[in-house]
C-alpha cells in the first residue's frame, strides 16, 4: 500500500504523541510543530523508519514572526521522501534571546550548509554544529540581515550617497 | 547580377599631432605621442557580474565592435590592462576583491562603471550590496542605465579615450593623484 498522509501522521503520533501538535495539510503538504528539544529524535525517527524513508532533506530555513513572543524563531525543515515521492514539513520554534536549536548535520549532512545559511541570516545557534561561521554575508557583519527588525528604508545608513538620491 | 562595390569611405584616422615636419624626420611632443599611442589601444579587463555585462558582450560583438577604437584585445590578467570595465552588481563580499583586481593593475590604470548598480548599487539598496565601487577603487566614467545599451557603454569609452588623450605624463605623479589613492588606502 503507498504511503499517505495519514499513516505518515499516525506512524508519528504512535511514536511520539502530544509532542507534535498543529497538523494541517495545506496544499496536500503534511505539516506539523515539533517541541524544540526532540527536533533530531523527529528527524532520526523519519529517517530511519522502514516505512517512512524520509532521506532527503529538500530544504532548511528559518521565519522571523516578531509578535510571536517567546517563540519568535521558527526553523522549518523540508523532507522528501523519494521513493513514495512524498513531501512533509515541519517546524520547531525557539525563543530570541535564546536561538539555541539541535543540529541536524549527524542526520543529514546536507544540513551543514544549510544551517550555515539560516545561522547567517537568522542567528539560529545550531548547538553542534561542526563550523557554524558565516556562508554568504561578509564576515564582518554584526547582526542578521533577515530578522524583521530592521527597517526596509533605513535613514540613518551612511553607505549610500545622499546627494545622488535626493533624500 | 553582381551587386555595387561600396568602399567604406567613412574610416576616421587619428590625427597627427602637432610637430615640426620634414623630409623623412617629424619632431613633435613626446607626450602627445604617447597619449596618441595610449588612446587607440586601451586594453579592457570586463569585470562583469550580471546583465551589464552582456551588454557588454553585444558592444564587444560584431555589431558594435568595441575593436574600431582599438580594444580588440579583451586581457584576462589585470596585469596587462589599461581600463578595468565593472559592470554589474557588486556585493559588499566582492568589495575586496575587486580592489585587488585594481591593484593588480599596472599605472597608468582607468576605471569605467557601467551601469547604475556598480555606478551607485542601483535598485539593489539593501544589506549585501556595495551602493557604488568608488567606495573602494576610484571611478574615472559612470555610465548610467539599467542596463546601458552598447552605444551608451561606447560613450562612455569615447570618454575614457578623451581622459586618456588629454592626461599629462606626469600626472600619476602628482601631489593630488596620491593624495587620492591615499584616500582609497591604495599605496
Amino acid at each position: 500500500m503507498a504511503l499517505t498522509n495519514e499513516i505518515v501522521q499516525q506512524k508519528l503520533t504512535d511514536k511520539f504523541g502530544e509532542q507534535l501538535t498543529y497538523w494541517e495539510q495545506p496544499y496536500g503538504m503534511l505539516t506539523f510543530v515539533a517541541e524544540k528539544d526532540i527536533n533530531i529524535k523527529v528527524l532520526q525517527f523519519l529517517f530511519d523508519d522502514e516505512e517512512l524513508k524520509f532521506r532527503f532533506l529538500t530544504d532548511l530555513q528559518a521565519v522571523h514572526y516578531p509578535d510571536n513572543k517567546g517563540a519568535e524563531l521558527a526553523v522549518v525543515y523540508h523532507l522528501h521522501n523519494l521513493v513514495d515521492n512524498i513531501r512533509i514539513r515541519f517546524k520547531v520554534f525557539t525563543d530570541i534571546q535564546k536561538p539555541d536549536v539541535f543540529t541536524a548535520t549527524g542526520v543529514y549532512e546536507s544540513a551543514n550548509f544549510m544551517e550555515r545559511e539560516t545561522y547567517d541570516f537568522y542567528g539560529v545557534n545550531f548547538v553542534g554544529h561542526p563550523n557554524l561561521i558565516r556562508i554568504l554575508n561578509v564576515d564582518e557583519m554584526d547582526y542578521f540581515p533577515m530578522r524583521k527588525e530592521f527597517p526596509l528604508e533605513d535613514q540613518t545608513r551612511i553607505d549610500k550617497d545622499d546627494e545622488m538620491f535626493g533624500r | 547580377m553582381s551587386r555595387p562595390v561600396q568602399y567604406n569611405n567613412t574610416i576616421k584616422f587619428a590625427g597627427i599631432p602637432e610637430g615640426y615636419m620634414g623630409e623623412g624626420f617629424m619632431a613633435t611632443n613626446f607626450e602627445k605621442v604617447v597619449s596618441l599611442a595610449r588612446k587607440n589601444s586601451i586594453w579592457p579587463l570586463p569585470f562583469a557580474t550580471s546583465c551589464c555585462g552582456i551588454e557588454f558582450m553585444a558592444t564587444a560583438a560584431s555589431h558594435y565592435d568595441i575593436a574600431r577604437f582599438g580594444s580588440e584585445r579583451m586581457s584576462f590578467s589585470p596585469r596587462q590592462c589599461d581600463l578595468l570595465m565593472v559592470m554589474g552588481t557588486i556585493s559588499k563580499k566582492m568589495g575586496p576583491i575587486l580592489k585587488q583586481v585594481y591593484l593588480q593593475m599596472a599605472e597608468p590604470r582607468w576605471v569605467i562603471a557601467v551601469g547604475a548598480c556598480a555606478s551607485s548599487g542601483g535598485i539593489f539598496d539593501t544589506y549585501s550590496v556595495m551602493q557604488g565601487i568608488d567606495q573602494v577603487i576610484p571611478v574615472d566614467v559612470y555610465v548610467p542605465g539599467c542596463p546601458p545599451r552598447p552605444e551608451a557603454i561606447l560613450d562612455g569609452f569615447m570618454k575614457i579615450q578623451e581622459l586618456v588623450h588629454a592626461e599629462g605624463l606626469r600626472r600619476r605623479e602628482s601631489d593630488q593623484y596620491k593624495e587620492l589613492m591615499n584616500s582609497y588606502g591604495i599605496q
